[in-house]
């Protein structure tokens, strides 16, 4: 438990990602088992103790501590668990060692709400005060620490020089402590099975498209729909969605997952029906009215009716008993074109291939695109196996030009990790009239990146040189230095004041050409909303 | 006959004593001053006369110029007579070098006023001296049962051991420029560590004047146009402001440290940034607190600052006259 105690404060307190690795691989190669398969459960809060409560621990300190003391004390330090562990009494007397992380778990998992009290008591006799606080921190399930699920996985891989793609395969249907994952990544033994159970396969992805021109005889192209990416598997009676990052989102979507009901595994964009209309296959809204559906535990029926789901397919992975991910992606499309038919046509349609004459005619067709659910072209290796992630090659997405508007410098935050010296978080804005006549600036987006380092040390000169006022982190500047931001596209928010809000902007150039009165003004920005 | 003790009054810029018109730690420019140490929230310049003792008058000097001819050193155990019938007697507060408790004595009765200051050891200073008296001013800078500093030599062997791992990297300790910054290298010192320590350009100076007052702080030496190779697994004190400011990039890769006992609050150490925190203090933490009013054992507290809410309701559960005095001013973000 020391060691997780220690594991976790370092994970705290470190800001970099590969450092965040570093520790994590670390841990994981020298921890015996089970101890670290409960420490990865901890971590991507795939731990749960029904018995133990935030008000588990009120209680058992309210029999230690005075009332208005522990108040004050809670109140300053804001976090019950890391208040608990300052403040438990140390006891009297000579303890047992400290529990493993695998003796804790086994504790928590035989309490129930009767003897939780006297469990968790026991426990935090025979810790330290950073013990305690790991201790508390897993038995209420409440780590927020920023690792991913993502993270811990390449971690594993990292840490056992074994490659995350197949880390991802053989995780999923594995209970902590994951004993045959550490088997097989650790000791060489064969990997779990994977082909009974409803599990996630790591996606083919793409990189973007640097070459002027690719031969259309050796790749296919076809849409590149602005939705979520998911995988939908069916396998012995259940049927599982999951996004891009693994996660399993069935239950946001339970038209989709309803809807299959044929064993395969299939990659494809989820998209809801709406105004602007795809034309052939289905009309698809835009991303703005997918994402009111995202993030839901439950789905209310309005939200069914009004905004149905439905997944426009890519490709096909697996069907019945065959494994398709090491035929060509032409032979794939077959099987994919075949099945399709007998799928729920309202749930399900294909994604289709653009019939191009040649390179230059598909850059006409793309151009001419005006679907706002399009977000450009991929470009498909007509032999390309299904590979996990990104392969030099095989997959192009070939995305639509970036929308570009002149916004101007309003305030900066400082970063964090190695950039916590530069002021490198930036607000802009744009004018909400005519600058000459009393208009002002209202802010429209922040960025952080698209500069390179040397334009971060000029922006952020330009901020210590021009700031006008402080508050904390942030400086406010003179408002005098124009940069162009480029963004995939805007929507009308109700959050923010400026009515809009944009999709991945970033700083694209600074434009110290531009005088300020120059930048461009609300209504433009408005022009370009797609919803 | 006046009322017990009436004749000190909390005021909003110190604490003023009527028959002798003169302040504690006045927080404006006054006619008489009695100091207690040197932290500028406590000793402010241009007083026509400041009574301290030799140490902090050197500290003011340091930090202010050459103070007015009529400033009066006094050295611990001395006592001056000031108007009024007022007698003021200087002991150690083990805050920082020069840091004292002022004892006021008047018409018998007996006040206290600590200033800052800690119950832990310190090379740096001589340590605090508990004082019997009627009153006892108290500060509460650490005044909740949360702040419980863990020894020193655990926080030295965390700041060795970074050193040790992060290998081409430099760590890189923010403390105060006065009392911390000395603090921290005459203990790294007494851990065994006699490579050079870097010193930021504003530490100079103050760990000159404690040398100068017989601290041995080993080979020290400042940072400014060494380069960046050069620096590779040192150790470098600055103060907390310049942690995160342009002046650490010229550093190789460095592991940002801060000594504090502020640091005992995970979610603090996250805000400034600090990826190793080191819990140390110069002020006494809740055990200390309680602990000295418990030896002082006086008829009553008076709490000047800090979080002195969870204070009083100590000594109301251990039946103790109390108050706050609620003043303001004095500050301690980095300690």
């Amino acid at each position: 438990m020391q060691r997780f105690a220690a594991l976790l404060d370092a994970l705290v307190l470190t800001p970099s990602r590969n450092a965040k690795l570093a520790l994590l691989a670390a841990y994981l190669r020298e921890t015996p088992d089970p101890d670290r398969g409960w420490a990865l459960a901890a971590l991507t809060d795939g731990l749960d103790f029904p018995a133990v409560k935030a008000g588990t621990i009120r209680a058992l300190m309210a029999e230690r501590v005075d009332p208005v003391l522990w108040t004050l004390s809670r109140e300053y330090v804001g976090d019950t668990a890391e208040t608990a562990s300052l403040l438990w009494p140390e006891p009297l007397g000579e303890q047992p060692p400290p529990p493993s992380v695998a003796e804790v778990v086994a504790t928590l998992t035989a309490t129930n709400r009767a003897s939780a009290p006297a469990t968790v008591a026991d426990v935090m006799d025979r810790l330290d005060v950073n013990g305690r606080y790991a201790f508390l921190k897993l038995a209420t399930g409440a780590m927020r620490i920023g690792i991913s699920a993502r993270l811990a996985k390449v971690a594993f891989a990292q840490a056992f020089d074994v490659r995350v793609e197949d880390v991802e395969e053989y995780w999923h249907g594995q209970a902590p402590p994951y004993l045959p994952l550490f088997d097989w990544a650790a000791n060489g033994a064969a990997p779990p099975r994977t082909d009974l159970l409803p599990l996630f396969r790591p996606f083919m992805l793409a990189h973007p498209l640097e070459a002027e021109s690719l031969d259309l005889a050796d790749y296919a192209a076809e849409w590149k729909w602005d939705g979520i990416r998911v995988q939908i598997v069916h396998v012995a009676g259940e049927t599982r969605v999951y996004s891009r990052s693994g996660d399993d989102i069935s239950a946001t979507f339970p038209e989709v997952s309803a809807a299959l009901t044929t064993p395969c595994v299939l990659d494809g964009e989820l998209l809801v029906r709406g105004a602007h209309q795809g034309g052939e296959a289905g009309g698809a809204a835009s991303f703005n009215a997918l994402q009111q559906r995202l993030g839901r535990k439950t789905v209310s029926k309005a939200m069914l009716r009004d905004s149905p789901a439905f997944v426009r397919l890519y490709d096909l992975l697996i069907e019945g008993g065959d494994d398709l991910r090491k035929q060509a992606w032409e032979q794939r499309r077959a099987r994919l074109e075949a099945l399709v038919p007998r799928l729920d046509t309202e749930r399900f349609d294909i994604s289709q291939v653009i019939a191009a004459k040649d390179f230059d005619d598909l850059a006409e067709i793309r151009a001419r695109a005006r679907d706002e659910a399009i977000e450009g072209v991929m470009l498909k290796r007509r032999d390309s196996p299904y590979v996990a992630g990104r392969r030099t090659g095989l997959w192009y997405k070939w995305k639509r030009d970036p929308l570009l508007i002149d916004c101007v410098l309003m305030y900066a935050q400082r970063g964090s990790g190695k950039r916590s010296s530069f002021y490198s978080d930036f607000t802009f804005g744009c004018w909400n009239g005519d600058p000459d006549q009393g208009a002002e600036l209202l802010p429209v987006g922040k960025a952080y990146f698209g500069f390179t380092d040397a334009e971060l040390k000029e922006l952020d000169r330009h901020v210590r040189q021009n700031t006008v006022a402080k508050f904390g982190p942030v400086r406010e500047t003179d408002k005098s230095l124009v940069f162009e931001v480029a963004f995939d596209s805007v929507h009308t928010s109700k959050r923010h004041k400026s009515g809009v809000a944009m999709r991945f902007p970033r700083i694209s150039r600074i434009r110290n050409d531009k005088p300020a009165h120059e930048a461009d003004r609300l209504e433009t920005l408005k022009a370009l909303i797609a919803d | 006959m006046a009322p017990p003790f009436s004749w000190l009054r909390p005021e909003p810029q110190g604490l003023y004593i009527t028959p002798a018109d003169a302040w504690i730690d006045p927080s404006r420019a006054v006619d008489l001053a009695l100091v207690t140490h040197g932290h500028a929230d406590h000793a402010r310049g241009g007083h026509s006369t400041t009574v301290a003792t030799p140490e902090t008058l050197a500290i003011m000097a340091l930090r202010y110029g050459v103070i007015e001819a009529g400033s009066r050193a006094v050295a611990y155990g001395e006592t001056v007579a000031l108007r009024g019938d007022v007698r003021a007697t200087y002991v150690p507060a083990g805050h920082v070098l020069g840091s004292a408790q002022i004892l006021l004595e008047h018409g018998g009765e007996r006040v206290v006023i600590t200033g800052d200051y800690k119950r832990r050891a310190d090379p740096t200073c001589t340590p605090f001296a508990v004082t019997p008296c009627d009153v006892f001013v108290t500060e509460a800078t650490f005044g909740l049962p949360v702040f419980r500093h863990p020894p020193i030599v655990d926080e030295m062997a965390k700041l060795l051991a970074a050193r040790e791992n992060d290998a081409g990297r430099c760590v890189l300790v923010g403390a105060y420029a006065l009392g911390k910054a000395q603090r921290v290298i005459a203990e790294l010192r007494a851990a065994g560590y006699h490579e050079t320590i870097w010193l930021h350009g504003a530490m100079e100076k103050m760990c000159r004047l404690y040398e100068d007052h017989g601290v041995d702080l080993g080979d020290l030496k400042p940072v400014a146009g060494v380069p960046k190779a050069a620096l590779e697994n040192a150790i470098i004190v600055c103060p907390p402001s310049a942690l995160n400011d342009r002046w650490s990039r010229r550093l190789p890769d460095p592991v940002t440290a801060m000594a504090s006992g502020w640091m005992r609050v995970r979610q603090r150490a996250r805000q400034r940034g600090v990826e190793l925190p080191l819990i140390i203090s110069d002020h006494a933490d809740w055990d200390e607190l309680t602990t000295t009013i418990a030896q002082v054992n006086p008829a009553e507290t008076w709490i000047t600052h800090g979080r002195e809410e969870a204070l009083l309701r100590w000594c109301e559960l251990s039946q103790r006259k109390a108050r706050a005095l609620a003043l303001v001013g004095y500050e301690d973000e980095d300690d």
